[in-house]
């Protein structure tokens, strides 16, 4: 009885780690929520042969034993193996073929809506927004958004080791693998922002590695990727014009890309409107100015072992080009 | 008799055993320890090497012998460098390694000698013939890890720390080998005559 509370608290700490917006069973897409019916079909069906099984166990130790003879016994024997081995391969073929529709219906249908290139890197998502126009192309990093209700296409790519895009509350599980392209279905059914995480360890920062999947109405997502596709905005005030100056001439030009400015950098994730995302260094700190300096002033005792260096900069550097990278939204 | 030598043997093959655990335990804790964040002041030394003035040779900064050397004896530092080396596009100029409209690091000749000083100034602050300097292009410290990559493969000897291995496939001798006769035996590529006579 004393322990009651204890057992209370881890289950509600357990089960809520399913609700919220990283869970495969609180799906809120179309793929997930076909995963999920699979996954809870799988696993009443083994829930009642797990009961049946006991039951019989049961009623195995507990009976009398039968005073028939021996060929009875012998026939009745094989007559419950060949049931069970029969139950068996019925239900064994059962899931499988659920699996197979499952697996067809979460395949990427003909023509999408929206296409993105997904490219994994140790340890950030680069997300390009391919246009057959050039001058269209944008990308972002660790955040992609979504038109609500429409079929997204996400081609899977990495540069260097395995990765995994998992984003459990609306799609299954695919790997990045170096040197080819995979394919997902992505696609969300109520607006909302979902949380995903690398899957596949891939090095010191592999915890260190999620995404933010924003999914909006077609309007909104279409008033963003118009301000994405923008240059860089102009600093205005004194401080991020100053910011703009010492980032260019510094090493960060070197890695970054501001598009509208002479910084081309391409290994680096492109910082063209680094402001408007939600978080920094993939889903490490919230995009503030205060994470913004953290960040820039010393990458590798928040995030130890990625590939930003620690560049030296004066405390008034440091300022400037904070807000420089604040103000671009 | 015989139980007494069972008994001997179980023992002999107990501690046997017990020591290669004990050894395997201390490799695993002798591995070596990977510096993901520089001491700023130490970091500010590297800038501070001597350089002879002809900016051949020179004598890296004392901190960095007291580290023990680690842009050339590190394996992370090593492939850091190589991960850097792709990354700033030295291989437009200089191929895989082999050279292109830059010189050869595969040859085993330095136009401008083999120590880390002359290779680190070489990267940093660009040379005559069409080198471009990396100085405003990337930290002290990345100069010092390329520095150590490009040393490595025109090393004379082999060395115990390697970078990791490539993923495509080699074109040519990988970086860890032991030194190929061979390779150093073709000669100079691209010296330009105000260099001094052909070594
Ligand atoms: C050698 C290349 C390199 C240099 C030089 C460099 N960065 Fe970075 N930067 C990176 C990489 C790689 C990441 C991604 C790190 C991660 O999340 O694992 C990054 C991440 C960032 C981010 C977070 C972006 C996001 O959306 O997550 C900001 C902001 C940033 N860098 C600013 C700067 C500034 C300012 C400088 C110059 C002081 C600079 N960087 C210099 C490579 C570099
Ligand atoms: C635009 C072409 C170009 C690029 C890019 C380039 N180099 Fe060079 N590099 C050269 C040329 C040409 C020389 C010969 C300079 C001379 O003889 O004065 C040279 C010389 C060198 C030397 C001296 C070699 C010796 O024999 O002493 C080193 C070291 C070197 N480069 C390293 C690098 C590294 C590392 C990179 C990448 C960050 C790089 N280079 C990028 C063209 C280039
Ligand atoms: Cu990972």
């Amino acid at each position: 009885m004393r322990m009651s509370p204890i057992i209370w608290m881890s289950t509600i700490a357990i089960i809520s780690g399913c609700t919220g917006n990283q869970s495969a069973i609180n799906p809120k897409g179309a793929p997930a929520i076909h995963i999920a019916h699979l996954m809870s079909g799988i696993v009443a069906v083994c829930t009642l042969v797990w009961l049946l099984v006991m039951v019989m166990l049961v009623w195995a130790l507990l009976r009398k034993r039968s005073d028939a003879g021996e060929q009875a016994r012998e026939r009745g024997l094989t007559t419950t193996v060949s049931a069970a081995v029969g139950a068996t391969a019925v239900i064994i073929a059962g899931m499988t073929i659920a699996s197979f529709y499952t697996t067809r219906d979460i395949g990427i249908p003909g023509e999408a809506a929206l296409t993105i290139t997904v490219r994994g890197q140790q340890w950030w998502w680069q997300v390009i927004y391919a246009d057959p126009d050039p001058a269209l192309t944008f990308q972002t990093a660790n955040e992609i958004h979504i038109p609500v209700g429409r079929d997204v296409h996400v081609q899977l790519e990495s540069t260097d080791v395995v990765h995994s895009f998992w984003v459990p509350s609306l799609a299954g599980k695919q790997d990045l693998v170096p040197g080819r392209t995979n394919s997902l279905l992505l696609r969300a059914e109520r607006p909302g922002i979902y949380r995903g995480q690398c899957a596949e360890f891939c090095g010191l920062q592999h915890t260190h590695m999620a995404m933010m999947v924003i999914a909006e109405d077609p309007e909104s997502f279409e008033r963003w990727a118009v301000a994405q596709r923008g240059n860089s905005v102009n600093p205005g005030k004194p401080d991020a014009v100053a910011g703009q100056v010492a980032f260019i001439a510094k090493p960060c030009a070197a890695c970054h890309t501001v598009r509208g400015t002479p910084a081309m950098g391409t290994t680096g994730p492109d910082l063209t409107h680094v402001g408007s995302r939600k978080t920094i260094a993939a889903g490490l700190l919230e995009t503030t100015r205060g994470s913004l300096a953290a960040w820039i002033a010393d990458p590798q005792t928040l995030k130890p072992g990625n590939n930003m260096p620690m560049v030296p900069l004066t405390s008034v550097e440091l300022k400037n080009i904070s807000a420089y990278m604040e103000s671009l939204k | 008799m015989v139980r007494g030598r069972t008994l001997a043997n179980r023992l002999l093959l107990t501690s046997a055993l017990l020591a290669l655990t004990v050894g395997c335990g201390f490799l695993g804790w002798m591995r070596q320890p990977r510096e993901l964040r520089t001491n700023p002041p130490v970091l500010a030394d590297l800038s501070r090497f001597r350089l002879m003035s002809n900016g051949i040779g020179g004598a890296p900064p004392e901190s960095y012998f007291a580290e023990a050397e680690p842009y050339e004896n590190d394996a992370y530092n090593l492939s850091q460098g190589k991960r850097l080396y792709t990354w700033f596009g030295c291989a437009a100029c200089h191929g895989d390694g082999r050279g292109a409209a830059g010189p050869s690091f595969l040859d085993g000749w330095w136009l401008y000698g083999p120590e880390m000083v002359s290779i680190v100034a070489s990267i940093r602050d660009g040379r005559p013939h069409g080198m471009p300097a990396f100085r405003d292009r990337m930290t002290i410290e990345q100069i010092w890890q390329l520095a150590g990559y490009v040393q490595t493969i025109g090393a004379y000897s082999a060395k115990v720390a390697a970078t990791g291995r490539n993923d495509g496939p080699q074109t040519r001798p990988s970086e860890n080998r032991a030194p190929a006769v061979m390779l150093f035996e073709e000669g100079p590529v691209g010296v330009n005559p105000d260099q001094g006579p052909s070594p």
